[in-house]
C-alpha cells in the first residue's frame, strides 16, 4: 500500500517563524520522500545546529539532530555502517560553511553516497540574526550594529573543488523545483550538494521574498519587476558530465555561473559527475564483500555470546614457539 | 650473572633500533626467556636519539629497571646519553672509530644534556669526548668493547665478494646487535632464526644481514676475550603459548575478537598504531569459515572520528575511535552528545604528555580526570584504565560490553608507555571472551507495548534506567535523537518535570552500573609480605607492573604492603575502596602526572586523605627500581611526603 504524504510528517509543533523559507524546503523533503516510496524506517534524516536543525523532528522517519556544524560527518558514520540506509543530512549555512566548514571540505574528498541540503539565509537565525558565511561583504542586516566585514564563501565553488560530485541550487519558494531536485540529489551516485536560497523573515530584512521575486529588479525596458531567480535548464545549460574529457569545462561552467548574483541568480543543476567513485565503491576495493556484508549486517556473537570473530592466525603470527 | 639483565640499544631515529630490538626479543624469546621492552624516541622522523630497553628474565617481567647492563650505541650521541647509568660489571658496545669525538660535536644532543652530561664527567676529571665518558665507565667498573663498524662492514663485503655491501651503513644495527649476543654467549642459531623472523618480508636484504650477524657473531670474540664478561644468556626450554606482543597490538585484537566493526582516528601519537593494526588486518577469519571485516576510517579531524563513530554506533555496529590527548580534546563536545543520546561508543585513549602538544612522543597518566569530566553539563559516561598489555586485549572488549549494557560512551584509558612495550605474554585466550550486548534488539512487533503515541519510546522512562535499544533502520521503531532534552521518543522538550526525569535516568545508569559491575573488573587487590592492609598503594594504569615487582623486592625485605589497583575509574568503586581502607594506617599513591588525581579522586569519594604521593611528569615511565627506592624510603621513615621521581633519558 503506497504511503501517503502526511505519513512523512509528525505532529511535533512548529516553532519556525511564519513565513520561514524552512517550511518550503521541510514540504519539499516530505514531497520527495513520499513521491520516491522510501520506506520510513529506511529513511534517517541528519541535522545540524540551529532552526534548520529541528527539521527531523517534523518529518516521521528516523531524526537524529546532531551538533552544530557536525551533520556531515555524523551522517556520514550511519552511511558507512549501513548503506542501506536513506540517508539525508541538512544544515545551516553557518552550521556548514562555518563551524562545519573543514566537514564541508573533508566530505567532498570521501563522496560518501548521501545528499546534503544546506538551508541557506546568511544570517544565523536561532541566535539572532548574526552575520553567516554567505552574507555578503558590506551587508548590514537589520541585527547587526555593523555592516558584515567578511567576505561571502560561495558554497557552490567550494562544494566544486572540494569534490562534490553533484551540485545544485533551488529556492524554497519553488517548492516544486525544490523536490525535483532533492529527488535528483537523493538518486545521485555520490555526495551531492544542494544549496537552498530562503528568505529570513525575521532577521534577513534585505534578501526577502519580494527581492528574489525582483520588487526592485526593474526591467529598463519595460517596466516590470524581473524575479531574480532563473533556471538554468531553461538556458540549456547542462552540467552533467557525459564523459571525462569535458570535466574540465563542466567545471569552469560551474564557477562561471557560480558568480552570478545581484539581478540574477541561477537555480538548477549545476555540476553532476558519476564518475568518481563513491567511498562505497572505494571500501569494497579492499573489502570485497561490504555491499552485502557491511559493519551493520555483521553478526558478533552467538545468542550466548561467543565471538564469531576468530584471531588464533593473528595469534599466531606473535607465537614465540612455532 | 645468567638470563637476567637489562639491555639498551640506541642510535639515530630511522637507524634500525626498532628492528635491532625486535631481533634481540625475537631471539630471546624464542630462546624460552620472558622479556619486557620499551621504546623511548623524539617527536621526530630521521636523526634524533631513539632507543629500546629490553629486560630479560627467566620468569615473566612486566616492567624495566633503571640500571643498564648491556649498552649497544651505533653512535656518540647513544653513548654519551648512557654511558654513566651502565652499572657496575655492565658492557659498553660502541663504535671504536668514535672516541675523539666531543659533545659538543653532536648537534641531536641538546644544551641541557650536553650540560648535565659534562658536569658528571668534569667533577670526575673526564674529558667530555667519547674517550673521556668510556674511562668513566671504566672507573664505574664497566667493560667497554670498541667494534669498527665500518671496518668491518667492508671486510665483510670483501669476504662475500659484494663491494655494494660496504656501503650499506643500516647494517650497524644487527653488526652491533649480534655481537652484544656473542657477548652474552647466546646461542647463534637463535640469533638467526629472529633475523630470519624480523626480516622474512624483505628476503632481498635478509641474506646480507644473516652474513653481517654471523660476521659480527665472531668478531667480538676474535678482538676480546669475552668469557671473561659476566653476564650471559642462556636458552631455556621453549616458551610454550607465549606471544610477543605490543600493548597497541593487544587493543587493536581485542577488538576484532570483541566485535568492533568500525574504527575511525586522525592520526596522532601514539595511538595510530591501534588503527592502522585493524586496518592492515581488515579481514579476518570466522569461525564459521567465512570472513568478516573491520571498516577503519581516517577522518579530518578527531570531530568527525567521533561523532563518525558515534552515528554508526546507531546503526547497532560496535564502534570506536582512537586518540591521544589532544584529538580527545576535540572529542568533549561529541562525548555529550553520545551520553545525551545513551549510545555505546568506546574511545580508546592512549594518553601522552600534555598539556597542549606536550612531549608528543613520551608518557604520563595526567588525563585521567579529564576523560571523567570532558565534556559540559552532566551525563553518564565509563572510564576504565588498563593496567598492562595483557588487560588491554581483555579489557577492550570489557569496555564494548559495559557501552552496550549501559548505552553510554566508554573511554578505555591506555598510554603511551603500554603502547610502544612490548613483553612476553601468555597467549590471550579467545575462548575466555563473552560478548554481553544488553538491551539491543532488531525485531520491533507492531504492537509491543513500548510504543504510545504511534511511536516507538527509544527514551522510555521505566524502573530501568536502561531502556531497549534498536539501530537504525529498524521498522516499527522510528524514534529520534537530539542533544536537545528530549521526550521518551527523543524529540526536543524543556518541560521541568521531563527534564528532572530524563537526567535521573541517565545519570542513574551509574548506580545501576557499580551495582552490577564485578569486583575484579573494579580494582584488583594485591597482598604482599604479611600485608594486614595497614600499608597500601594505590595506583592506576601502565605503572602496575613497576609496582607489583617493586613490592615484590620490598616484600622480600620482610615488608607487608597492599596495593590496590584501580580498573574502574567512573563511575568511582567506592564502597570496595572504603572496605578495603579501613584500616589503612600509611597511604602511598603512585601516579604518572604532577597533581596525584587518583589521590584527589580516592579523597572526593572516601574521604581518606592520601599520606604520601609519588608522581613523575618527565615523560619517562617509572621503573620498579624507582618505585623501590621511593617506597623503601617512605617505609623508613626517610621520605618527603611528595616525591618527584626523575629518573630517564
Amino acid at each position: 500500500m503506497a504511503l501517503k504524504l502526511a505519513e512523512y510528517k509528525t505532529t511535533v509543533h512548529n516553532d519556525w517563524c511564519a513565513g520561514c523559507g524552512d517550511f518550503g524546503i521541510l514540504n519539499a523533503i516530505q514531497m520527495a520522500l513520499h513521491e520516491m516510496q522510501i520506506p520510513r524506517h529506511r529513511a534517517v534524516i541528519f541535522s545540524g545546529i540551529g532552526c534548520s536543525g529541528k527539521t527531523p523532528h517534523f518529518i516521521n522517519t528516523y531524526g537524529v539532530h546532531t551538533l552544530h556544524g557536525r551533520v556531515l560527518p555524523f551522517a556520514q558514520g550511519a552511511k558507512l555502517a549501513n548503506p542501506d540506509l536513506e540517508i539525508i543530512a541538512l544544515g545551516g549555512d553557518g552550521d556548514g560553511l562555518g563551524i562545519g566548514a573543514g566537514h564541508f571540505v573533508g566530505a567532498g574528498r570521501k563522496n560518501v553516497d548521501i545528499p546534503y541540503i544546506l538551508f541557506n539565509n546568511a544570517v544565523y537565525g536561532l541566535t539572532k540574526g548574526q552575520a553567516s558565511p554567505t552574507l555578503k561583504l558590506g551587508m548590514k542586516t537589520k541585527s547587526l550594529s555593523q555592516p558584515n566585514s567578511n567576505s561571502s564563501v560561495n558554497p557552490i565553488s567550494l562544494a566544486l573543488v572540494a569534490g562534490y560530485t553533484f551540485i545544485a541550487r533551488s529556492y524554497s519558494y519553488d517548492v516544486r523545483h525544490l523536490r525535483d531536485v532533492i529527488i535528483k540529489a537523493i538518486q545521485h551516485k555520490g555526495l551531492a550538494y544542494v544549496d537552498v536560497l530562503q528568505p529570513c523573515p525575521t532577521y534577513n530584512d534585505i534578501n526577502t521574498r519580494e527581492w528574489f521575486q525582483g520588487q526592485d529588479n526593474i526591467d529598463q525596458e519595460s517596466g516590470h519587476q524581473v524575479p531574480r531567480i532563473y533556471k538554468i535548464e531553461d538556458r540549456g545549460y547542462d552540467g552533467v558530465v557525459h564523459n571525462t574529457n569535458e570535466l574540465g569545462n563542466k567545471m569552469a561552467q560551474v564557477l562561471d555561473i557560480a558568480n552570478e548574483w545581484g539581478s540574477k541568480i541561477p537555480i538548477g543543476i549545476f555540476y553532476q559527475n558519476e564518475f568518481v567513485p563513491t567511498y562505497h565503491e572505494r571500501i569494497s576495493q579492499h573489502i570485497s564483500d561490504y555491499a552485502t556484508n557491511p559493519p551493520a549486517k555483521q553478526p558478533l556473537c552467538t545468542t550466548e555470546g561467543v565471538p564469531l570473530a576468530d584471531i588464533s592466525k593473528l595469534l599466531s603470527a606473535l607465537r614465540i614457539d612455532n | 650473572m645468567k638470563n637476567s639483565l637489562s639491555w639498551v640499544i640506541g642510535g639515530p631515529q630511522g637507524s634500525g633500533v626498532d628492528s635491532a630490538a625486535n631481533i634481540f626479543s625475537r631471539a630471546c624469546a624464542q630462546g624460552g626467556l620472558h622479556l619486557f621492552g620499551k621504546r623511548e624516541y623524539y617527536s621526530n622522523i630521521k636523526g634524533d636519539h631513539s632507543y629500546f630497553t629490553v629486560r630479560v628474565a627467566e620468569n615473566p617481567v612486566n616492567s624495566h629497571l633503571d640500571e643498564i647492563n648491556i649498552l649497544v650505541t651505533f653512535d656518540a650521541e647513544t653513548v654519551f646519553r648512557h654511558a654513566h647509568k651502565v652499572a657496575k660489571g655492565g658492557a659498553i658496545i660502541y663504535d671504536s672509530s668514535l672516541v675523539n669525538i666531543s659533545i659538543n660535536e653532536v648537534p641531536t644532543i641538546d644544551d641541557q644534556s650536553s650540560i648535565r652530561i659534562s658536569d658528571i664527567l668534569n667533577t670526575a676529571g673526564y674529558p667530555t669526548t667519547i674517550q673521556g665518558i668510556l674511562d668513566f665507565a671504566k672507573s664505574n667498573g664497566c667493560v667497554v668493547y670498541g667494534l669498527p663498524y665500518f671496518e668491518m662492514i667492508e671486510d665483510l663485503a670483501r669476504g662475500l665478494n659484494d663491494p655494494s655491501l660496504s656501503k650499506l651503513t643500516r647494517m650497524v644495527n644487527v653488526i652491533a646487535l649480534s655481537s652484544s649476543l656473542a657477548l652474552l654467549k647466546f646461542d647463534k642459531k637463535q640469533l638467526i632464526k629472529a633475523i630470519q623472523t624480523v626480516f622474512q618480508t624483505k628476503p632481498k636484504v635478509l641474506g646480507n644481514n644473516i652474513a653481517a650477524a654471523e660476521y659480527a657473531y665472531s668478531y667480538i670474540g676474535k678482538k676480546y676475550d669475552i668469557a671473561q664478561f659476566n653476564y650471559m644468556l642462556e636458552p631455556r626450554p621453549p616458551l610454550k603459548e607465549y606471544l610477543l606482543v605490543q600493548g597497541n597490538q593487544a587493543s587493536a585484537m581485542g577488538k576484532i575478537i570483541g566485535g568492533c566493526r568500525f574504527q575511525t582516528y586522525y592520526p596522532i601519537t601514539p595511538a595510530s598504531d591501534d588503527s592502522e593494526f585493524l586496518e592492515a588486518n581488515q579481514i579476518f577469519d570466522l569461525t564459521s569459515g567465512a570472513k568478516g571485516s573491520i571498516v577503519v576510517v581516517q577522518t579530518e579531524d578527531e570531530i568527525a572520528a567521533i561523532t563518525m563513530a558515534i552515528s554508526a554506533a546507531l546503526t547497532g555496529v560496535r564502534s570506536a575511535t582512537a586518540t591521544s590527548g589532544p584529538g580527545f580534546s576535540l572529542m568533549a563536545e561529541a562525548l555529550g552528545w553520545a551520553g545525551m543520546n545513551e549510545v555505546p561508543v568506546v574511545i580508546t585513549l592512549y594518553q601522552r604528555t600534555g598539556p597542549s602538544t606536550g612531549l608528543p612522543t613520551r608518557h604520563e597518566q595526567s588525563d585521567l580526570l579529564f576523560a571523567i569530566h570532558a565534556g559540559h553539563g552532566e551525563f553518564p559516561r565509563i572510564v576504565f584504565a588498563s593496567g598492562d598489555i595483557e588487560e588491554a586485549f581483555y579489557d577492550s572488549i570489557k569496555v564494548f560490553n559495559l557501552a552496550e549494557k549501559y548505552q553510554l560512551p566508554v573511554i578505555h584509558m591506555l598510554d603511551k608507555a603500554l603502547a610502544n612495550s612490548i613483553k612476553t605474554c601468555k597467549k590471550f585466550d579467545q575462548h575466555k571472551v563473552a560478548i554481553e550486548r544488553g538491551d539491543l534488539i532488531s525485531k520491533v512487533d507492531e504492537n509491543l507495548s513500548t510504543r504510545s503515541g504511534g511511536h516507538y519510546l527509544r527514551f522510555r522512562l521505566s524502573d530501568n534506567p536502561v531502556s531497549t535499544r534498536v539501530p537504525l533502520g529498524t521498522e516499527n521503531a522510528i524514534f529520534w535523537n537530539t542533544g536537545d532534552e528530549h521526550t521518551e521518543e527523543g524529540h526536543i522538550t524543556e518541560d521541568p518535570d521531563l527534564r528532572n526525569k530524563m537526567v535521573s535516568k541517565r545519570m542513574n545508569k551509574l548506580e545501576k552500573a557499580l551495582s552490577e559491575i564485578p569486583i575484579e573488573d573494579k580494582l584488583v587487590c594485591f597482598e604482599f609480605g604479611k600485608s594486614t592492609g595497614d600499608i597500601t598503594v594505590v595506583s592506576w594504569g601502565s605503572t602496575k607492573g613497576a609496582i607489583i615487582e617493586a613490592m615484590e623486592m620490598l616484600a622480600r625485605r620482610g615488608k607487608g604492603i597492599r596495593f590496590i589497583q584501580l580498573r574502574l575509574l567512573h563511575p568511582f568503586p567506592t564502597f570496595e575502596m572504603m572496605n578495603l581502607l579501613k584500616n589503612t594506617r600509611l597511604l602511598i599513591d603512585i601516579e604518572m602526572n604532577y597533581t596525584s588525581q587518583l589521590g584527589s579522586l580516592i579523597k572526593q569519594h572516601t574521604g581518606s586523605d592520601i599520606d604520601y604521593r609519588i608522581v613523575k611528569f618527565n615523560g619517562r615511565p617509572m621503573s620498579t627500581s624507582e618505585v623501590y627506592y621511593a617506597v623503601s624510603a617512605i617505609l623508613d621513615g626517610t621520605s618527603q611526603k611528595r616525591i618527584v621521581l626523575e629518573h630517564g633519558t
